[in-house]
């Protein structure tokens, strides 16, 4: 298999880069100083592309690649691969779902705690020596509080199941209601955000769903209200969240994602009612491994006409 | 008893002709910058803090007549001070821990002492997990970074680590150590403890002895008490035995841990990161600790909500309003 071209748009993993590199021959995008170049010689070589969250597949890549057959996503949310153009052409498409849900799930508690407990702040007024002129001030419980989650697959069922560990009512929004679950259902984003106290968005990222955060969901959030985002940045209007917490408007949020990373808007960065992540929600040794492991194996099932083991298309 | 008005007139602040019942407060408790209201309302304070006079002076001149003391569990009350309050029969403290106060004196003065009971057992737990969560997905450290524009211009933060199939060693399986336990099994963790005895009704693996426990866990989160029995508890054998990725988490007291022995270890990379609400000397911290990525500190604020000392305050005052109606008290602490 080692003629087969893979293309890696971005760095990602070097786990995942020495196995592929093993298996394939894998082209670096981000090696080659003229993409356009590098696309007349080797556009007809590559057979796959192995993206992520950040950098996938659009139309204009995958019409450059007239040999693609398979794109294989490190990660969950394939926001970025255009999926209709993979389905007209026939281009399989995989991602790597469940492996990370626990990481992803513990994260947004990790943020909840963060932000409502202080933790960050905490650590900087130790460090900075201001402990020993007086007390930190109050923050705030988490155990109890009502927590809302956008969307309830597999992340946010996890979210959930954690949250509820802390005795927090669980109340969530979805396209429509999941019979099966025992929470309480909100049929607008709005509603679920005048009712709970941390709003948590677990949803994958699709047209419907882009700001799904508004203004208006911001203003029912409300001056005591939280907004954990462990979804895409394209979740949420941006400046309006600034907007909001800087006018102090929103009681806080935790962000792992944002509109245009690596980019965060500098206005958070004085805040102490907002903790800041650089897109972490799987970072962990074990689950990078695993992600990079089921992209390895879904492609190899691929090439070897073996049935996938987690085709989105 | 409070002697001449006239000799107290510097003192008269201090003095109250009120017909409230008399609680003496040594230090200033966070309750009462939060809440002092609720207590005056109820109570004549007699503050110690607030007289010129040196303590053990103050007490002797104004304070041999007061029946309830109002502790918020860092002043010592040994039994040098207990002497001077010859009418005392209770006291209240805010905290859980009881390594404060000269317990047998009480015991020999018939004093009885009332705590804060369960209130504010989630908050510590939540911090705990919380700070848990942050050393093994590096939540402060990321956030740093963030805020210094590090991602834009370094790229990706290093991994962290997974929390899932993780073995939690809880030292004190009390009423803290559950709530913590039922939290983190949620997460997938393995949960181990070690406790003074075996607890019934517990399905947990039980080890009696701290450094077995330590070499079958990834982290000990450390929720007992401080007692002569677990003072430096944390030592060198048993962070060996945690092993050079174990981290251990403290929301109980600072010197349950060797704290100079942690450091070291810490320092040299001997052990994986610690989450620390407290410490041995505080607000004094260590600070070779400062430049560590892999510890988060905290300052000793496990139950720093509005709810927990809302909470504490009811408690209390529902203590003393009983005390001095001579009700039985309602979270009297029995196994002194």
């Amino acid at each position: 298999m080692d003629s087969i071209g893979v293309l890696m748009p971005i760095h990602m993993n070097s786990y995942l880069e020495q196995e592929l590199q093993k298996r394939f021959n894998v082209f670096k995008l981000w090696t080659f100083p003229n993409k356009t170049l590098f696309l007349k010689e080797h556009s007809s070589s590559i057979r796959a592309i192995v993206g992520n969250a950040a950098a996938g597949a659009d139309a204009e890549t995958i019409e450059a690649l007239p040999n693609l057959e398979i794109v294989s996503s490190f990660s969950v949310g394939i926001d970025k691969v255009d999926l209709n153009k993979c389905r007209e052409k026939g281009i399989r498409v995989t991602n790597t779902p469940d492996v990370l849900t626990d990481d992803v799930a513990d994260l947004a508690i990790g943020l909840i705690l963060a932000v409502l407990r202080r933790l960050c702040e905490g650590d900087r007024y130790v460090r900075s020596g201001k402990w020993k002129k007086g007390d930190y001030k109050l923050n705030t419980k988490f155990t109890g509080k009502r927590v809302g989650i956008i969307g309830m697959g597999r992340i946010g069922k996890a979210v959930a199941k954690r949250a509820e560990a802390f005795s927090c009512p669980i109340s969530y929004y979805t396209r429509s209601e999941k019979g099966d679950l025992e929470y309480k259902y909100y049929p607008s984003v709005v509603e679920l955000a005048s009712n709970c106290d941390i709003l948590v968005v677990a949803c994958p990222l699709i047209e419907e769903t882009r700001h799904i955060i508004n203004r208006e969901v911001i203003d029912a959030l409300g001056q005591k209200g939280v907004l954990i985002n462990i979804g895409r940045g394209p979740h949420v209007d941006e400046p309006e969240l600034v907007k909001a917490l800087v006018e102090g408007r929103l009681g806080g949020a935790g962000l792992d994602v944002y509109e245009n990373e690596p980019e965060v808007p500098e206005e958070l960065f004085g805040l102490e009612n907002v903790v800041l992540l650089p897109h972490v929600g799987s970072g962990t040794v074990e689950t990078r491994t695993a992600m990079a492991d089921l992209v390895i194996n879904n492609l190899e099932a691929h090439f070897l006409k073996k049935p996938l083991l987690t085709p989105v298309v | 008893m409070e002697g001449n008005p006239g000799h107290l007139h510097q003192e008269s602040h201090v003095y109250s002709s009120q017909d409230l019942p008399q609680v003496l407060v040594l230090e200033p408790p966070p309750i009462l910058k939060h809440y002092s209201g609720y207590f005056s309302d109820k109570f004549d304070l007699l503050k110690a803090w607030e007289s010129s006079l040196p303590l053990n002076q103050f007490l002797a001149t104004h304070a041999r007549s007061a029946r309830a003391l109002l502790s918020p569990g860092r002043y010592p009350l040994t039994a040098d001070i207990l002497q001077l309050l010859p009418s005392l029969k209770l006291i209240v403290t805010t905290s859980v821990g009881l390594n404060h106060i000269d317990l047998p004196e009480c015991r020999r003065r018939g004093i009885a002492i009332a705590d804060a009971g369960n209130v504010y057992n989630a908050d510590v737990a939540d911090l705990a997990v919380g700070l848990l969560i942050d050393v093994w997905r590096k939540i402060s450290g990321a956030d740093g970074y963030v805020r210094r524009g590090l991602w834009a211009t370094n790229g990706g933060f290093p991994l962290g680590s997974k929390l899932g199939g993780k073995r939690v060693g809880i030292v004190g399986l009390g009423s803290i150590g559950l709530e913590v336990a039922k939290r983190l099994e949620v997460f997938g963790c393995e949960i181990l403890y070690n406790s003074r005895k075996k607890k019934p009704f517990v399905s947990y693996p039980y080890y009696s002895n701290v450094c077995d426990l330590a070499s079958e866990a990834d982290v000990l989160i450390i929720c007992c008490g401080l007692s002569d029995q677990t003072r430096n508890m944390i030592n060198k054998p048993v962070m060996k035995a945690l092993g050079k990725k174990g981290v251990i988490v403290n929301v109980g007291r600072g010197r349950i841990i060797n704290e100079k022995e942690l450091v070291q270890f810490l320092v040299e990379g001997e052990i994986g990161g610690a989450g620390l609400d407290v410490f041995e000397n505080e607000p004094l911290v260590p600070q070779e600790l400062f430049t560590l990525q892999n510890v988060v500190l905290s300052p000793h604020m496990a139950m720093f909500t509005p709810e927990s000392l809302w909470s504490i305050c009811e408690v209390l005052v529902g203590n003393l309003e009983n005390f001095f109606s001579n009700k039985p008290l309602i979270s009297q602490v029995m196994d002194v």
